[in-house]
């Protein structure tokens, strides 16, 4: 297995023990060699002491999915050692800490194991224990990069900025570096035969996880309420929205913050704050996760009826109940699609990677704004909180926020009469105005029933009127949302439709399938309700594979309900244990089908 | 229909407030509520308050959740901004709206079932950040709208009008606002409009979390013999505490008061608040006397009405966390970025 800069490192230690630092600067090393990287942190619902996984796939052709397989393992942690070795591909490779004698019964003949007394080392070298475990992970970072040949100037330079301001942190480190390099070096023949090779394949590239982007885009987005309750795993994107805001939102003059963060006490009462805030015509959003949203459910109705602009996150997690919350999934297009009792639908939108996090961001708060109504932002555990290779991020200097219809003194001031619900343009978006700027623009928001005029009632036709409008807005929702992004391979009948984190693995199953001379469509969903153009996909094509990540094919229903696409085309893939979906459980999955003879 | 216009009736010589309105102009829709429901008085109270305070209406926001209490809004200040929320989760929603527009009045109408049931856990909160409103709890010991089950106000033995007596702890709203630190803490009784208006002035002004709780009584399912919470009881044990003028910053404190006996208070706009102790032994500057005060007159039996506690010094929300001056929502979106350059340069660290 001679390769260059296609490997699969795993790292397991135990979490709480601050290799955390140690994997990011091995990452990273490899990333600023030039190499594209995935980085995938399998953690625990834990603060300390349980098992705990990263995995860097070193990627030369680009994925951003994993892959499904372990060629070199970094077992740290005695607890998974026996299942740490059973993860490693025939002809791979295990680094173990041989300071303690290791079972012979747990040998593996068909890999090759590696002993460095990474604890001795350390222990001889380091005082105290806290120091000797904090340098036992960097230790190993030292040990990969001599047996996967990365460049020690780079680990250098690494570590001369981040402990830019302390520099006998530089030398410690680079001494543990050195420990766990000369001692692979001295016992192993380096570099192992799958090694990496400078690339330049980053250029222009960050590494970033899709909460911190989110954040961001919050922030750049305009956005001065953030309303919260900490919820793995989106808690990192008010964190981020916060540390930006810290950095940037703090008038100079006074040191007054141009924000307000506001830990809430619970989700119901985080949601009912970005309602408040909204109504007075801030850009407020709330981060959250699967059962926050169910807890929000009865104020996104409220919203969604009294039409009040609203932004949530769900950085969605392994359901259903308190399920894994340190797992990913897509398993709430249903509870977000139609959340709260009634008839409500809301406007969702599916960014597939940090980068669209960012920039969905500020689409959210533009759609909300012209919509008025909640949007909310699909994003999971795999995008939010794990490490993706995006093109730097941008902003265009020329954009103009879309605050939607919103009447200003002067416009009320030039009125006879504000009437809050009326269709007056015809595309079922009312005007609306905002507490305090005008005596004419005062109006009662109310979650009851009430006419287009803004009154209060009980009367049949006056409410449905109301109701019946609210679906000519979804029809406008429907053509102004993002719209998919499809690729055609050839002439053929089946498709592949996705959405969200499945995208890097969809785009790689396609590569996969086309060494079989497989060529398939391919149609990644942006936003819900579905456009034109996602009919039209389903339409063109015999089978349309509906890849997602829950048990029950929520974006097949989704999708059957919104445009009444034909159900028998639709055939589910589903992967839903709760890690990330792989390329190849598409492609595999899609080859048996045709083999069953499925059109292609 | 339970949407009705009130027709404007109005002559010369009403009284005019600073903005040149009368009383007239800070009516609301008619009330739907029942013949003789405290809450009426409430909202007559407010309507005076508001009257009198010169509030711009379309300046006032009007916070509720859901319930006979929750209805009010509409029967108040047509011109204001109206926001009917949820159950429980009025706090929440003025929480957001105070946020964005610090420079709003807030007046949230609420009541027992509201506010100490299904709302307590932000009936709390909304203290504990000393959020700047006026927080009204027309209190009646009984849920309305349901017909006649218990509230969580409902004191020990006190009747239902069908059924049995209730035999758990009633939640005080007033002690448990001063245990939480609220710093404006008023108590009064929908029959006794005199008292209230100055109350619901004072808390009005104040700046921070002011509640105002109100014994009002329900006339269909909670103002019959042994109700703790009907007409009769009220009146028969209720004491005034402390009583309050309210001067405007306009006026000066002319009336000279004995040691002891009165205390002005300024307030942050310059108006001003006499004390005026009916009860000698009673110091509304201390929390800890305070609650034993209370506490000891409730479990007597008493209902203490009056300003309870004051503390003018404490930030509102706001000034805990230290926002500008201006309303959040007003700042200009692209201000509020560094662009793209910086965007390139912070991007750094992500290399």
């Amino acid at each position: 297995m001679a390769t260059v800069n296609d490997v699969v490192i795993k790292i397991a230690t135990v979490n709480g023990t601050g290799s955390a630092s140690a994997n990011g600067l091995l990452m990273k090393s490899i990333f600023r060699m030039g190499i594209p990287v995935v980085g995938k942190n399998y953690f625990p619902s834990n603060i300390q002491g349980l098992p705990t996984w990263y995995e860097i796939r070193v990627t030369g052709a680009g994925y951003q999915s994993r892959a499904n397989r372990v060629d070199v393992m970094v077992a740290m942690n005695a607890q998974t050692y026996a299942r740490d070795m059973a993860e490693v591909e025939s002809g791979g490779w295990l680094i173990y800490d041989s300071t303690w004698p290791r079972n012979k019964l747990l040998d593996r003949s068909d890999i090759t194991v590696i002993g460095i007394p990474f604890s001795r080392l350390c222990n001889e070298s380091f005082d105290g224990a806290r120091a000797r475990i904090l340098m036992k992970n960097i230790a190993y970072v030292g040990a990969v990069a001599a047996l996967l040949d990365i460049d020690l100037d780079v680990i250098t330079g690494l570590l001369e900025e981040t402990f830019a301001a302390k520099a006998h942190l530089i030398d410690s480190n680079m001494q543990a570096i050195r420990l766990g390099f000369d001692y692979a070096t001295a016992h192993t023949t380096c570099p192992l035969p799958m090694r990496v090779e400078k690339l330049d394949a980053t250029g222009n590239n960050i590494v970033i996880d899709g909460n911190t982007a989110a954040g961001l885009g919050c922030m750049y987005a305009g956005a001065t309420v953030g309303a919260w309750y900490p919820i793995t795993p989106s808690t990192s994107l008010m964190d981020a929205f916060r540390y930006f805001c810290g950095r940037y939102r703090v008038d100079p003059e006074t040191g007054k913050n141009t924000y307000a963060v506001i830990q809430a006490e619970d989700e119901l009462a985080a949601i009912g704050m970005v309602l408040g805030a909204a109504w007075n015509g801030a850009r407020s959003f709330t981060p959250t996760s699967g059962p926050g949203i169910s807890l929000m459910s009865e104020f996104i109705g409220f919203a969604y009826y009294a039409e009040i602009p609203t932004v949530i996150f769900n950085v969605q997690r392994t359901g259903p109940s308190t399920g894994m919350p340190t797992r990913t999934q897509q398993c709430d297009l249903l509870s977000c699609a139609y959340a709260s009792h009634g008839d409500t639908k809301h406007v969702l939108l599916f960014p597939s990677d940090p980068s669209e996090c960012f920039h969905m961001a500020v689409k959210a708060f533009d759609m909300a704004e012209r919509l008025q109504t909640p949007v909310i932002v699909m994003s999971d555990l795999d995008i939010g909180m794990n490490d993706w290779m995006v093109p730097e991020l941008e902003w265009d200097e020329s954009y103009v926020p879309d605050r939607g219809k919103v009447l200003s003194a002067k416009d009320l001031e030039g009125m006879d009469k504000f009437y809050r619900y009326l269709d007056v343009d015809g595309d079922g978006i009312p005007y609306r105005t905002l507490p305090g700027v005008h005596p004419k623009g005062s109006y009662f928001t109310r979650g009851s029933g009430h006419t287009k005029f803004g009154g209060y009632t009980e009367d049949s036709a006056a409410y449905q009127d109301v109701v019946d409008r609210l679906l000519v807005k979804w029809e406008t929702a429907r053509s102004i949302l993002p719209k998919p992004e499809i690729q055609y391979a050839k002439f053929n009948k089946a498709g592949i439709i996705t959405i969200g984190s499945g995208h890097g693995a969809c785009l790689e199953a396609l590569d996969q399938l086309a060494e079989d001379d497989i060529g398939l469509n391919y149609c990644r969903i942006r936003a819900f309700p579905f456009s034109e153009e996602v009919s039209e996909f389903i339409e063109q094509h015999d089978i349309v594979y509906v890849v997602e990540q829950n048990r029950d094919g929520q974006l097949r229903t989704l999708l059957i309900n919104d445009i009444d696409a034909d159900q028998r085309k639709l055939v589910s893939l589903l992967h839903y244990d709760g890690m990330p979906i792989y390329a190849g459980f598409i492609s595999d999955r899609i080859k048996d089908e045709i083999a069953k003879g499925r059109a292609a | 229909m339970s949407y009705i216009a009130k027709p404007k009736v109005s002559h010369p010589g009403m009284p005019k407030n600073r903005l040149g309105l009368t009383a007239r102009d800070y009516e609301g829709t008619v009330s739907t509520l029942c013949a003789g429901c405290g809450h009426d008085s409430v909202t007559a109270a407010i309507i005076q308050a508001v009257f009198e305070l010169g509030i711009e209406p379309h300046m006032l926001g009007k916070m509720s959740g859901i319930g006979c209490s929750s209805k009010t809004p509409a029967y108040f200040v047509s011109e204001a901004h109206g926001f009917n929320s949820v159950h429980g989760r009025m706090p929440s929603v003025t929480t957001g709206a105070s946020a964005a527009n610090r420079t709003l009045t807030y007046l949230g109408v609420s009541g027992d079932g509201d506010s100490l049931s299904i709302g307590v856990g932000q009936f709390v909160h909304a203290i504990r950040r000393n959020l700047n409103m006026c927080y009204v709890i027309e209190n009646n010991g009984v849920y309305g709208l349901t017909k006649g089950q218990f509230s969580a106000s409902a004191d020990i033995g006190s009747k239902a009008k069908k059924g049995p007596a209730n035999n758990q702890e009633p939640i005080d709203p007033v002690s448990t606002a001063l245990s939480l630190g609220a710093t404006y803490i008023a108590r009064g009784f929908s029959g006794d409009k005199e008292q209230l208006v100055p109350l619901l002035k004072g808390a009005l002004v104040h700046k921070g979390f002011a509640l105002v709780d109100i014994v009002s009584p329900c006339v269909t399912f909670n103002d019959h013999e042994g109700s703790t919470k009907s007409y009769a009881h009220t009146r028969q044990f209720y004491h005034h505490v402390i009583d309050i003028d309210y001067i405007p910053p306009s006026k000066e404190i002319l009336a000279s008061y004995a040691e002891g006996e009165a205390m002005p208070v300024k307030l942050h706009d310059g108006s001003s608040i006499v004390l005026h102790k009916v009860d000698m032994d009673y110091d509304s500057s201390s929390r800890a006397s305070a609650f034993a005060y209370l506490r000891e007159r409730f479990n007597a039996g008493e209902i203490t009405t009056g300003l309870l506690y004051i503390d003018e010094s404490r930030g509102e929300m706001h000034e805990l966390m230290g926002n500008v001056d201006k309303p959040l929502s007003q700042l200009p979106l692209e201000g509020l970025h560094p662009g793209n350059d910086e965007l390139k340069k912070l991007q750094n660290r992500y290399r």
